[in-house]
């Protein structure tokens, strides 16, 4: 099952704050859809992401400065 | 795992909002985040968010009242008597950043560890029940220093 969140109109911390915390609803297996624009969100959702143990299945190119980012736990 | 520590002294809403964004923020990235309420700092997690005749002895209580809560913390510049708090909040809204308010509830979701000064509470007749729940434990200097050994320590 696909869980999605979009975090193109946050701002910090709440980009991250809301990742976060949609990562750890997360079961095994299951996969998170985050949009977000690029710059700090897209350099820092996923680099901690994996530091949290989660993998980084995709990163693709939507529209503009936006980005679809696949993570898995 | 990293760790922060923030030593929240001032009851500033503008301080105040900056402490809990780097905690929340250090949080939201896989940190250890403490954040040590002291002095001014105790009005942000009274469970009393306006003001009130809080504490114990005539003193402390009509001080608690003139310090008031989480819906009375002022500017530390431009305050104009309350006024700019006010405007400051509607602005963050309108342009979809967090509120304190917003801050404070992803601190608790993100099990953000809230401690108060012991010293600061005795002082104003507090207990650890005139606090806000989440408040993990009132504590003094060798303890909090026990906890951010080994982290990032800022004061607020």
């Amino acid at each position: 099952m696909r869980k999605k969140l979009d975090i193109t109109k946050e701002h910090c911390p709440m980009t991250f704050v809301k990742t976060k915390l949609e990562l750890e609803k997360l079961s095994e297996g299951e996969t998170l859809e985050v949009l977000l624009t690029e710059g700090e969100p897209l350099e820092n959702v996923p680099r901690s992401a994996k530091e949290q143990g989660f993998k980084v299945l995709e990163v693709q190119h939507v529209r503009q400065n936006i980005y679809r980012v696949l993570i898995e736990k | 795992m990293k760790k922060l520590s923030i030593i929240l002294f001032s009851g500033d809403f503008d301080r105040a909002v900056a402490a809990f964004t780097l905690a929340t923020g250090a949080a939201a990235v896989n940190y250890q985040v403490n954040l040590f309420f002291t002095f001014w700092g105790l009005n942000v997690i009274k469970k009393k968010k306006g003001r009130s005749f809080t504490g114990k002895g005539v003193m402390a209580r009509f001080f608690g009242f003139l310090s008031g809560g989480f819906k009375n913390l002022p500017m530390s510049r431009l305050n104009f008597l309350g006024a700019s708090p006010k405007i400051m909040i509607s602005l963050m809204k309108k342009r979809n950043v967090a509120t304190l308010n917003d801050l404070l509830s992803a601190a608790i979701e993100l099990k953000i560890n809230l401690y108060a000064c012991e010293m600061s509470i005795h002082i104003l007749g507090l207990t650890k029940e005139d606090f806000i729940p989440e408040v993990k434990e009132v504590l003094g200097v060798p303890k909090f220093l026990e906890l951010s050994d080994g982290g990032e320590t800022l004061f607020i």
